[in-house]
């Protein structure tokens, strides 16, 4: 049953893989002009012009050049770096590790507090706690991070001088203090949503028939709520943070320009300004890929800890 | 539905949301963001592309209420023109989105299912970017433009209209309304027009609202970038741009830019949560 889900589930990851990376194609071929001029920029050499023209087999029928695009990315090749001539791929994945660094240190402290929030919330509806928590969270979720990052560098780096403004660092500890402004900025509006999925979950467990039988037969709150409820409750919440990985992604592509941090988001921004497109789509292919993977991992966990979620879909 | 029932329900429904005190809080913000966006050209105290090399970099005063940039502009009369540029981009953008999948939803719910699954592929593909990759991707194809913003924005926010469209027309597909209309000969596309169209739009508008902070968002994310409209035109993520550059100088800029920002998404939430509830009562935050 389980074996059966997981298959069918990473058919659906593949086939979106598969549309998403047509998609790519056709949306450079849709652009008017030259693939090669577009792909590579004006500064590109004659000599790469002509290897990108063969390697992209561009004197072929188009369906031959869609076949070789599907090659070449199977075997892990996104081109190679414009000016450098060095493998897209390894650049990318030299970068990779900074963001999800990023992404990790986000989740790790906001979920907690999340989880915490909404299920204390769900435990006390409509009292002052649970009103004052939602107006916060709708806050919070309506901050976009970007624009908490410039505020908190503002503050807490150029006026406070608690913390680094610039660069990812170097050792254990400084690395950890370069951390904290982006990922405050990147988890902020996560408590926001968090608490809210897991308030409104909560709220539905606690109406559930198994948790009115225990309260029928005399058991206390305080261990119906942390025992029976909240075991239950927070399984959406492990859906969320593999969709939220994108979300985060989009969040860490700010931070790292703000916070002038290496990543993922810094190499495609200096990609764009320097029109080196070979990194742009490589970094683009790559992150969709993680996304996609993401969203797979969290559905098969969901499926493994709740069986309704199996049949459902 | 006769009119007299429609107006006595969408004023039922301002009802509930006045009745609600965020949802009028946001009511109240939301009128206040559209009517610097409307009226932001003759309000202004000064030109926002004035330059003034003189007086550049000033802090807050009487003259300058936010103080100058670089040029010598006043922050103040470019912050309220920045209600304006979002608003260009938000509403085409979101009004666009909200049409095409509509229709595509509606379609997708019923058409054939090869039809329906075929949509909701290519709906669960374009999700499946993480939005400001793709946007980034566009962005560096096409060029960066207030249009190519409104692209990518609509683009990536169809699929969300479009399921929510499907899901209710799947939902009404068989209800003895549509039935009746069927059985007595109507067209399926006068059907999907005059019956579940309808029906449908009202559960799309409190999307729409609740869609606008996002557009907002990325369009001054694209601006901050560099990758968004183009300078001298006073968008917020442009404000935050040069306040981000002149970090040490002034503060005036990253807060013209960025309080804006927060409080227009703040209260476009609000509303757009008031009216959630006003339409649906179903999913009232109580439950």
């Amino acid at each position: 049953m389980l074996l059966g889900y997981a298959l069918r589930r990473f058919g659906v990851a593949a086939v979106t893989l598969f549309v998403a990376v047509t998609l790519m194609f056709v949306m450079i071929r849709l652009v008017p002009g030259d693939p090669v001029q577009i792909l590579l920029g004006p500064r590109a050499t004659p000599e790469l012009q002509a290897r990108l023209t063969a390697e992209l087999a561009l004197d072929q029928p188009l369906l031959r050049q869609l076949l070789i695009f599907y090659g070449n990315l199977l075997q892990g090749n996104l081109g190679v770096d414009v000016f450098s001539g060095r493998p897209v791929t390894l650049i990318v994945l030299e970068q990779l590790p900074h963001t999800l660094r990023l992404i990790f240190a986000s989740v790790l402290w906001s979920v907690p507090i999340g989880i915490l929030l909404g299920a204390y919330a769900a435990a006390r509806p409509n009292t002052l706690f649970d009103r004052v928590s939602a107006v916060i969270s709708v806050g919070v979720v309506a901050a976009p991070a970007f624009v908490v990052a410039l505020l908190s560098l503002l503050l807490f780096s150029v006026h406070l001088r608690w913390f680094p403004a610039i660069g990812a660092g170097e050792g254990f500890w400084d690395q950890l203090r370069h951390l904290v402004l982006p990922a405050f900025a990147i988890g902020l509006s996560w408590i926001g949503y968090i608490a809210r999925i897991m308030r409104a979950s909560m709220l539905e467990v606690m109406g559930a028939d198994h948790i009115r039988t225990l309260r029928a037969l005399g058991v206390a709150e305080r261990p119906i709520v942390l025992i029976y409820a909240l075991r239950v409750a927070v399984l959406p919440v492990v859906t969320i943070i593999g969709v939220g990985v994108g979300f985060l992604l989009s969040s860490a592509v700010f931070a790292e320009i703000v916070f002038a941090r290496p990543g993922i988001g810094k190499l495609v921004i200096d990609a764009i300004t320097t029109r080196n497109y070979p990194i742009v789509m490589g970094a683009v292919l790559m992150s969709t890929a993680l996304f996609v993977t993401a969203t797979t991992v969290a559905d098969l966990i969901n499926a493994m800890l709740d069986p309704r979620a199996r049949a459902g879909k | 539905m006769t009119v007299l029932k429609s107006q006595s329900r969408s004023s039922q429904i301002l009802r509930a949301v006045l009745r609600d005190r965020l949802g009028m809080v946001g009511l109240v913000i939301v009128t206040l963001v559209v009517a610097c966006a409307l009226f932001a050209p003759w309000i202004v105290p000064h030109d926002p592309n004035a330059m003034n090399i003189q007086d550049r970099l000033q802090g807050p005063s009487l003259q300058y209420l936010l103080g100058t940039d670089q040029l010598g502009r006043d922050i103040f009369s470019r912050m309220l023109m920045g209600a304006q540029i979002a608003l260009k981009v938000a509403l085409p953008a979101v009004f666009g989105a909200m049409v095409i999948g509509m229709l595509l939803g509606m379609i997708a719910g019923f058409g054939p299912e090869w039809l329906d699954s075929l949509l909701m592929l290519v709906f669960d593909t374009i999700r499946s970017f993480p939005t400001v990759m793709f946007a980034l991707a566009v962005v560096a194809l096409v060029g960066p433009s207030l249009n190519t913003v409104i692209l990518v924005v609509m683009l990536t926010s169809i699929p969300t209209y479009a399921r929510v469209a499907r899901t209710q027309t799947m939902s009404l597909r068989s209800a003895d309304f549509v039935m009746a209309a069927r059985a007595a000969g109507t067209s399926s596309p006068r059907i999907l027009a005059i019956h579940l169209a309808p029906n449908t739009v009202g559960v799309l508008a409190v999307l729409m609202a609740m869609d606008i902070p996002t557009v907002v968002a990325l369009e001054a994310g694209l601006s901050f970038l560099g990758l968004g409209v183009k300078p001298p035109t006073p968008s917020w993520g442009a404000l935050l741009k040069d306040g981000y550059a002149l970090i040490r100088q002034t503060p005036w800029l990253i807060v013209a830019g960025g309080l804006p920002i927060i409080v227009t998404t703040l209260g476009f939430t609000f509303f757009g949560e008031a009216l959630r509830d006003a339409v649906d009562p179903k999913v009232k935050k109580g439950r």
